[in-house]
């Protein structure tokens, strides 16, 4: 049965397991029964850094059963809003997990000293990781693959030195290339010391009826593999949009000042898929392979002596560490991720604070005083990377302040007018209309992929929508997103897991499910999570929206304040809270 | 990036080049009454497979067999589902474990990725180190397991040098068929069945 949690508590060096059947049944998995776990282990008012304060990890009945079905959901309280903490990741943690025959994971309270979990099947070991605390995230999954012993489709999550510091913006790395990288996990995790975790198995699933799984895993295949569907994830990747975007005027550009970018098409995707792409890789379990992977070579000396690092990019990371910082050059991009993915940062909120600082800069609010000496200058890619280095290992109370993301350290120093974040968050790609900001203010993570705003506002280019429409398919996306978001999916593979397919899949493996049954889960997701957000003094009618967001043209054009009130006020209205 | 966007405009690319799937009767004699749902008809255009369907021939003295060819490793994107096909069509579970292909990582994901499986030697060394008699090379060139005979002692499994064959979560040898039924899984045409002398 997929119903079985693991508990670990830290504080006690103890594991056991729970059988929660009831849980599963009502809530599903993933995000679902996440929340609820949420619920369950975090008091009101917990410091999110805090003993007190869990960690969850949550698979669904799928994962491990269909294609591109391969995410994780991590669940927590967010050190960077103090409300819900959410984020998925990939790779091959959620196959591990699944083979390891746990459908959840709870950590609780804080280890005395630097430690990492082993979970093999049944067996979970808390051992030390005092050798390894203050190592890089990539260097350290190097580490624990050859020390713990079972090759093959292991995971290794881990934090580098700005989860260790506690940044609240600090991301877990995920199998070299993914990541939990919003909301502050890394820090949670440092908070309890804990480095990093070794999952594995051997357990298989076994299915009540073999032959309907493989007629509709066989369906599920074809459709994302033979058809364009997903083909776009694979091709040039996420990164296509950086030229649609510029085309569209919906590309933030040097914090938001402008919608194009002159130096688009030198960060465009068809430029590193062209000049830097040397592999694509995929998710365990998802035949389409976007994870794009770019080789950097840096000489270093004369004599044709060459760095060679391989890093993988997309179109968010181009967007907050390229555009956002005016950056012009595929390489000065790759040299800006290669330094958040060894220092353990959330690539976007790191590139939009650093846009924001830049910005503050330029204006005086800030001086050289407090950046320590480095000219925080558009496209000075030298400068913004030792100013990651400095928000992963802050040596002064600024630095320390960027490492608490763009609301906190706007909230010291000025600037909040161009301080990109929603909710808190620090804002995603687009400025595409009131959609994408209403979007991600009303998101139960403050994520663009909550609801997708951006895309409802690109609908609206084609075909003009009134503010009533919008936020109806916002509701719909937040609802449905919350099912799909249980089962842990991918949402690029969104358009293969139709309703009908999604019934069709659950079936195989024993749970029936009608249109309306999900329709009543999603909304009942939704409802726990902004049940969790209120409690924790979340609150939609005093969100904080930058003015920027009303100075710079849009795909729609000037974005109005008033369309945005409007659709606030209408959404609170459908949702039941006016 | 985890949590990076979905495309939602732009030039879409042209279909993957895949080959088209059809129903065919496996012809395993290991067949436990399923068929294997997805057989390749072609490899992907790229490049075209000199594998054919099998003909039928006549039972007595077949000439040729197919093989399972791992043509290209270096197109592995590691997604598995090779892994998956074969033991969804074999076994009807989704497992790695009773796998006969395996997909391995060399110093993880940033490293190549190793295909392993059966190559179907002339003077196969699994057949010689069982000391059950439970490994028998047929005259189609085909190893076949008598699960019967077959005492659990792994020493096929080390005899192989490549390490194909794997003691899977029964303790029996896990040993390709040759079967094709993951070929038509690959999405970056890394595998191909071809035909050789038996």
């Amino acid at each position: 049965m997929f119903s079985q949690v693991l508990y670990i508590d830290l504080g006690k060096g103890e594991s056991w397991v729970e059988d929660r059947d009831e849980l599963f049944n009502e809530w599903m998995g993933g995000t679902g029964v996440a929340t609820k776990l949420l619920m369950e282990e975090c008091p009101p008012g917990t410091d999110p850094l805090s003993p007190g304060a869990p960690i969850i990890l949550a698979i669904g009945p799928l994962n491990g059963l269909f294609p591109a079905i391969t995410k994780t959901v991590a669940m927590f309280k967010s050190p960077l809003t103090g409300e819900l903490g959410e984020s998925y990741a990939g790779g091959r943690l959620a196959l591990a997990t699944r083979f390891s025959g746990h459908a959840a994971i709870v950590i609780r309270r804080a280890s005395e000293n630097p430690c990492y979990i082993s979970i093999n099947d049944a067996k979970v070991e808390i051992n030390d990781a005092s050798s390894i605390w203050g190592i890089d995230a990539p260097k350290a999954g190097v580490i624990l693959r050859e020390h713990v012993p079972g090759p093959g489709s292991r995971s290794i999550i881990r934090i580098g030195p700005a989860g260790e510091n506690l940044s609240w913006i600090a991301g877990v790395m995920v199998d070299t290339y993914r990541h939990f990288g919003r909301l502050g996990l890394g820090a949670v995790f440092g908070s309890k010391k804990l480095k990093a975790m070794v999952i594995s198995g051997t357990e298989d699933v076994a299915v009540p009826d073999p032959k309907r799984y493989r007629e509709v895993y066989n369906k599920l295949y074809r459709t994302a593999v033979q058809t364009d569907v997903m083909e776009k994830y694979h091709d040039i990747g996420t990164s296509i949009n950086i030229n649609v975007l510029n085309w569209l005027k919906g590309l933030p550009t040097r914090n938001f000042q402008a919608t194009s970018f002159p130096y688009a098409e030198k960060v465009s995707g068809e430029m590193f898929a062209d000049n830097y792409l040397i592999r694509k890789l995929s998710c365990a379990g998802c035949p389409i392979g976007c994870v794009h992977i770019a080789a950097l070579k840096s000489p270093f000396a004369p004599g044709h002596e060459f760095e060679v690092r391989k890093v993988s990019y997309d179109y968010e990371p181009i967007f907050s560490l390229g555009t956002m910082l005016g950056v012009s050059t595929a390489e000065g991009v790759l040299q800006l991720i290669e330094a958040v993915e060894r220092l353990g940062l959330d690539a976007m909120s790191a590139g939009v604070i650093l846009a924001w600082a830049t910005e503050a800069y330029e204006r005086d609010l800030i001086t050289p005083q407090e950046t320590l000496g480095l000219p925080l200058q558009w496209n000075n890619v030298k400068s913004y990377l030792k100013a990651l280095d400095y928000m992963a290992r802050p040596p002064n109370e600024f630095y320390s302040a960027l490492a608490k993301g763009v609301d906190f350290a706007s909230s010291r120093y000025g600037g909040q007018e161009f301080a990109m974040a929603l909710g808190k968050n620090e804002v995603s790609g687009y400025h595409t209309g009131p959609a994408s900001i209403v979007g991600q203010l009303v998101g139960v993570r403050h994520s663009h992929l909550d609801n997708a705003g951006y895309s409802i506002d690109q609908k609206a280019a084609k075909k003009q929508m009134d503010p009533e429409k919008m936020v109806d398919e916002l509701i719909r996306e937040d609802n449905s997103r919350g099912v799909f978001n249980s089962l842990v999916g991918c949402l690029f593979s969104r358009g293969v897991y139709t309703e009908e397919n999604i019934i069709d899949a659950l079936g195989t493996v024993g749970i029936e499910k009608t249109k309306e049954d999900l329709e009543v889960l999603g909304k009942k997701i939704f409802d726990l999570k902004y049940e969790f957000k209120a409690r924790e003094g979340f609150d939609l009618t005093k969100v904080r929206i930058p003015r920027r967001f009303y100075e710079t043209i849009s795909t729609l054009g000037m974005v109005d304040p008033k369309t945005v009130e409007d659709m606030l006020r209408i959404y609170r209205e459908k949702r039941g809270w006016a | 990036m985890s949590e990076s966007l979905e495309i939602q405009a732009g030039p879409v690319a042209a279909k993957a080049a895949m080959p088209e799937m059809k129903d065919v009767q496996r012809s395993s004699p290991q067949d436990r009454g399923e068929k294997a749902e997805l057989q390749p008809k072609s490899a992907p255009q790229a490049e075209p497979s000199k594998a054919e369907p099998a003909k039928p021939e006549p039972a007595k003295k077949p000439r040729k067999r197919r093989r399972l060819k791992v043509a290209h490793p270096e197109r592995c994107i590691g997604c598995l589902s090779c892994m998956f096909a074969c033991s969804r069509i074999h076994t009807g579970h989704a497992s790695l474990i009773d796998s006969c292909i395996k997909i391995q990582t060399q110093g993880g994901i940033e490293g190549d990725f190793r295909v392993v499986v059966c190559r179907g030697c002339e003077n196969p060394p699994c057949v010689r180190a069982c000391p059950a008699g439970a490994l028998e090379r047929r005259p189609d060139g085909s190893v076949r397991l008598n699960k019967d005979l077959c005492t659990k002692c792994g020493k096929c499994s080390d005899a192989c040098l490549i390490g194909a064959i794997s003691m899977g979560k029964e303790g029996t040898p896990i040993k390709c068929q040759h079967c094709g039924g993951c070929v038509a899984f690959c999405p970056h045409g890394v595998l191909e069945l071809e035909e050789v002398a038996a």
